[in-house]
């Protein structure tokens, strides 16, 4: 059972590793082997998830032997098992999806995208699951290396936006790592327990001050918090869509985990909001980020464009829930992980499930899709319900935490904030169901809901009518089950995972 | 049977959650077939609400906690009179306009009629929901699916200017919707619990700018679907929808979950002694009174006949809040009956008016000259209405008014009668010359026998029946006036004797 937290990361790098061996002579062996990887990485998540809650107690792991602070030590508490669970479910998904969708968006790129999938996903859960400042950045940069490469085979102007992208991030990991640096020097240690342990006696210092300013700020940038957004949408707008339903939905919300985890678990309870106000700083950023990026998301034209603003906004309830600091509010920011991963990475599947079958990536052509492809059409309702925040679905049980946190907190303003962006989201959201629904044209004159009426239509766009594959439809079904599920019984996570993981800020 | 009773409401919210389900997976081609799972949920439905009602009144309060969805706050089904108030009435009335709607989309010829009947039942689900919900945040849900599920109803025609209203709908609806989730946001973080308790939880100590905020917040939430003035507008817009919709759901169920939220706010959530004593009170006394006077002298303008039907439908809403604002228990008490006797006869009145549309095709007051000699059985359904709407006596509307009067004398304000007289009076003006023109003038249109089909005029009927009966004895039909004096009871702790 000790073993659990290492399996999850080295099955991916492995699997990363020997896909891009394979992948070069077969395609099909190199995807199965980076999707069994992910596969066998998600099931040891989920038995941590079982586990940790049922003994209470984390895992823990000293990689090769070194005990713990001199060797990197992997931990695998509630939100570890959280995350975990989480990235590489969205993994497993996405690695499904992803054959169909790549062939028909950027063929001859596939040998190179799946084990940069298996690797981003190994980043990511590795940064989820140690015990270790350092070792965090290590992860954080396989994750961002792997990302790149899946960014940059999109489009034209593709490599142009990963290229500012790779500029951020490494500023991003730059500022971490030298914020690691100082804490390292004042403390002695990288070992988060044992910083922790250490730090109560040191508060004073400047350069744990410094450290502490420099990390959050570097993961502010990673995770695209307002003003340090501007390199998601022409990410997101030229990346294949399974790369971007992979890391829309996950990447940003890491960082703001590793963000997390810092204020729970390595320094102080009361650290961010009173010795330093960083947690008050990263509030307005995120109040100005869920407005700003709503609004801009109203204007948009373009499917991806329109969530990747979206996506500004969104991670920013995280941020906001992180800026509360009061029990509550923090459960409703790290439930919208979740909830947003799910929802966003459903709207992304979809996004290139319309690809795939029409072409059409501008909301305006999307005039009369719901007859043509229904069931996808369905599920995306229910994302739009999802990320308005319409009950039972998992977005709205987010809000309300958020909500009752910032009462709490008497943070009225981000209160305000947060009951408008659920109107501007809908605003944005609904303007689109209305127009998959609408018949093409001469509404008044269909006279039955029966498939006939569709296929001249269909027709005229010079499309194919009919659903995606399988292979593509099947996570998006998945999905949006998991956006209800999720929503419906989202206490369970709530009583299971979170409020144990929030218990630091309890016992202050 | 107990036991059973508990897990009743449940199963009345899930009847119409499975019809909504298995309509759709039917379709259009077994239609019979379809028709029949609508039947068969409503009739379930309301056989399950009526079975509780004899326990309710005894003192019962059925239901189940089915899971917890925040901390301490369960999703949680409760049946207390006023929820069993208005299910009855609204499970009851969704029968007859199952039979309405088949006559009625079947006779139009409408498009989508599989989406119609699934929506429909998704709403009958919701609005059900609410009836029964426990605590605020089980009620904000189903609230919120309620508003959601009426959507593709409204824009049913899928005409531009359908959508336009549909848009127009969905701000009102999503705006009062999250100004619930707001106010009960600020509510939990407060007091820690959103369980509804008669007499409220509320009080003063919290201070005026938070009570103030919560009023507020939730007096926008409940006053869009219950359409007070300013926040109206979006429902004559939304008569744009089929009329088995107008019907049932904006005479009915949709408009009256928004009053039965104001019964709520001040009876189980504020209590009526905090709602006085911090103003509130008076502040939505001037609006639904100000609402009740304006609508009437709209709807005498309109040539429309679903238009002055919307605005007098707005208008009678107001009465009830106003009723509930007054505070006095005579007042709620008719305020609570009047969401029943209002039901009936506003019902009554849109049947007729989509029968008169289907089967003539028109629309218009000024073309009904007339109609009654071809249409005698719709129309004389139509004057039961009327009349009833007026106050005028053996019509459940005098009963209701009756109290509503009696009610604001008690409370010393006067004014407020004159208000319900008044109206009465504009009632009388926009809803009797349309039943005149269509008996006392001619039209060559209109010379020989000729009714729509039985699928709608036996509704009518029926419904006309129920507004005729709930005058002459309203105890007599599922106990409704015990129902509103239990709601008043344990509200306010006065009881009446001997009724009416």
């Amino acid at each position: 059972m000790s073993q659990l937290p290492a399996l999850i990361p080295t099955t991916l790098i492995l699997a990363g590793l020997l896909s891009l061996l394979v992948g070069l002579r077969s395609l099909r062996a190199g995807h199965l082997i980076a999707l069994t990887g992910t596969v066998v990485s998600f099931l040891v998540s989920v038995i941590g998830l079982l586990e940790v809650p049922s003994s209470g107690q984390p895992i823990r792991y000293a990689l090769g032997g070194w005990i713990p602070p001199i060797g990197i030590e992997f931990v695998l508490d509630h939100l570890a098992a959280y995350m975990t669970t989480l990235v590489t479910g969205i993994g497993v998904l996405v690695l499904i999806y992803a054959p169909r969708s790549i062939r028909h968006e950027s063929p001859g790129k596939a040998a190179l995208t799946y084990p940069s999938m298996a690797l981003l996903v190994a980043g990511l859960a590795g940064m989820s699951i140690t015990g270790d400042l350092f070792n965090l950045y290590v992860f954080l940069e396989i994750a961002a290396l792997a990302a790149y490469a899946l960014l940059a085979t999109g489009r034209r102007g593709g490599a142009f936006a990963t290229l500012r992208y790779l500029l951020i991030g490494a500023v991003g990991g730059g500022f971490y790592l030298l914020g690691v640096g100082f804490i390292y020097f004042s403390v002695g240690s990288i070992n988060m327990a044992d910083v922790a342990a250490r730090l109560p006696e040191l508060l004073e210092s400047r350069s744990v001050i410094s450290g502490a300013v420099l990390m959050v700020l570097g993961l502010a940038l990673k995770m695209g918090l307002f003003p340090l957004h501007f390199w998601m949408p022409d990410v997101y707008t030229n990346a294949p869509s399974s790369s971007a339903a992979l890391i829309a939905p996950i990447m940003t919300k890491v960082s703001a985990y590793a963000i997390v985890r810092l204020m729970l678990d390595v320094f102080p309870p009361g650290f961010f909001t009173e010795a330093l106000p960083i947690a008050a700083t990263i509030g307005w950023m995120s109040a100005a980020g869920i407005l700003f990026g709503s609004i801009i998301a109203i204007g948009q034209q373009d499917y991806r464009r329109m969530l990747a603003y979206s996506s500004v906004g969104q991670i920013a309830y995280v941020g906001l829930g992180i800026a509360l600091a009061n029990p509550i509010g923090l459960i409703g920011g790290l439930l919208h992980i979740v909830n947003h991963a799910l929802m966003k990475g459903l709207l992304f599947l979809i996004g290139g499930a319309i690809q795939w079958r029409t072409g059409l990536v501008r909301i305006p052509d999307m005039v009369g899709l719901g007859k043509k492809m229904p069931w996808t059409m369905y599920a995306f309702v229910i994302a739009v319900l999802a990320m308005v925040g319409i009950p039972p679905t998992a977005g709205f049980f987010s809000k309300v935490y958020l909500m009752i946190g910032a009462v709490q907190a008497d943070a009225w303003v981000w209160f305000a904030v947060i009951v408008l962006s659920s109107l501007l989201s809908a605003i944005y959201f609904f303007r689109m169901v209305e127009f998959v629904f609408r018949d093409v044209e001469g509404a008044e004159e269909s006279a039955d809901d029966s498939a006939t009426g569709g296929v001249s239509a269909d027709e005229l766009r010079g499309a194919v009518a009919g659903e995606v594959p399988p292979s593509m439809f099947i996570p998006i079904a998945i999905l949006s089950a998991a956006v209800i599920l999720v929503g419906v019984f989202n206490f369970l996570i709530v009583r299971a995972l979170l409020e144990p993981a929030v218990a630091p800020l309890l016992g202050g | 049977m107990d036991g059973f009773l508990d897990l009743a409401p449940l199963l009345a919210i899930l009847a119409s959650a499975v019809a909504a389900v298995a309509v759709p997976l039917t379709g259009e081609k077994r239609r019979n077939l379809r028709e029949t799972w609508t039947v068969l949920a409503a009739v379930v439905k309301f056989s399950l609400i009526a079975m509780m009602i004899p326990g309710v009144l005894a003192g019962e309060r059925y239901g189940m906690d089915l899971l917890e969805i925040a901390p301490g706050i369960g999703l949680s089904l409760r049946v207390d009179p006023a929820g069993l108030l208005f299910a009855t009435s609204a499970s009851f009335l969704w029968i007859l306009t199952s039979f309405y709607a088949f006559g009625y989309m079947r006779g139009a010829n409408e498009a989508k009629q599989s989406r119609f009947f699934s929506m429909l039942a998704a709403c009958l689900s919701a609005t059900i929901g609410l009836c029964f919900s426990g605590n605020i945040l089980t009620f904000v849900i189903f609230y919120e699916i309620l508003s959601v599920a009426t959507y593709p109803l409204v824009i049913h025609s899928g005409s531009k200017k359908a959508y336009e209203i549909g848009r127009q709908y969905l701000i009102y609806a999503l705006t009062a919707g999250i100004a619930l989730v707001a106010g009960l946001a600020a509510i939990y973080a407060v007091t820690g619990t959103l369980d509804f308790q008669p007499g409220g939880f509320l009080d003063a100590e919290m201070g005026m700018p938070f009570l103030w905020t919560v009023f507020l917040l939730f007096a926008l939430g409940f006053g869009v679907k219950a359409g007070v003035m300013p926040l109206q507008s979006w429902l004559p817009n939304a008569m744009i929808a089929p009329t088995p919709v107008s019907a049932l759901l904006h005479a009915v169920a949709v408009v009256k979950a928004g009053v039965f939220g104001f019964v709520r706010l001040v009876g189980y959530i504020f209590g009526p002694e905090l709602f006085g004593a911090m103003g509130a009170a008076t502040f939505l006394a001037i609006l639904a009174a100000i609402t009740i006077l304006v609508a009437s002298l709209i709807a005498i303008t309109k040539d429309d006949l679903k238009a002055r039907l919307a605005y007098s439908t707005v208008g009678h809403l107001s009465y009830i809040v106003l009723g509930i604002a007054i505070l006095a228990p005579q007042a709620m008490l008719g305020a609570a009956f009047h969401m029943i006797t209002h039901a009936a006869m506003k019902i009554t009145l849109f049947f007729c008016a989509g029968a008169i549309y289907v089967h003539t095709g028109k629309k218009k007051v000024s073309q009904l000259d007339g109609i009654g000699r071809q249409m005698p059985l719709t129309m004389a359904a139509f004057g039961v209405g009327a009349v009833g709407l007026a106050g005028v006596p053996l019509v459940g509307g005098f009963v209701s008014k009756w109290y509503l009067g009696v009610g604001a004398l008690d409370a010393g304000l006067s004014i407020y009668l004159w208000v319900f007289l008044l109206s009465g009076l504009l009632n009388a003006a926009y809803l009797v010359p349309i039943v005149t023109r269509a008996f006392l003038r001619s039209s060559p249109d209109h010379t020989r026998f000729n009714e729509a089909s039985p699928l709608m005029v036996v509704p009518i009927t029926i419904t006309m029946l129920f507004a005729l009966l709930l005058g002459i004895h309203p105890d007599g039909v599922f106990r409704f006036f015990s129902l509103a004096e239990a709601i008043v009871a344990s509200v306010t702790g006065v009881t009446f004797t001997g009724g009416i």
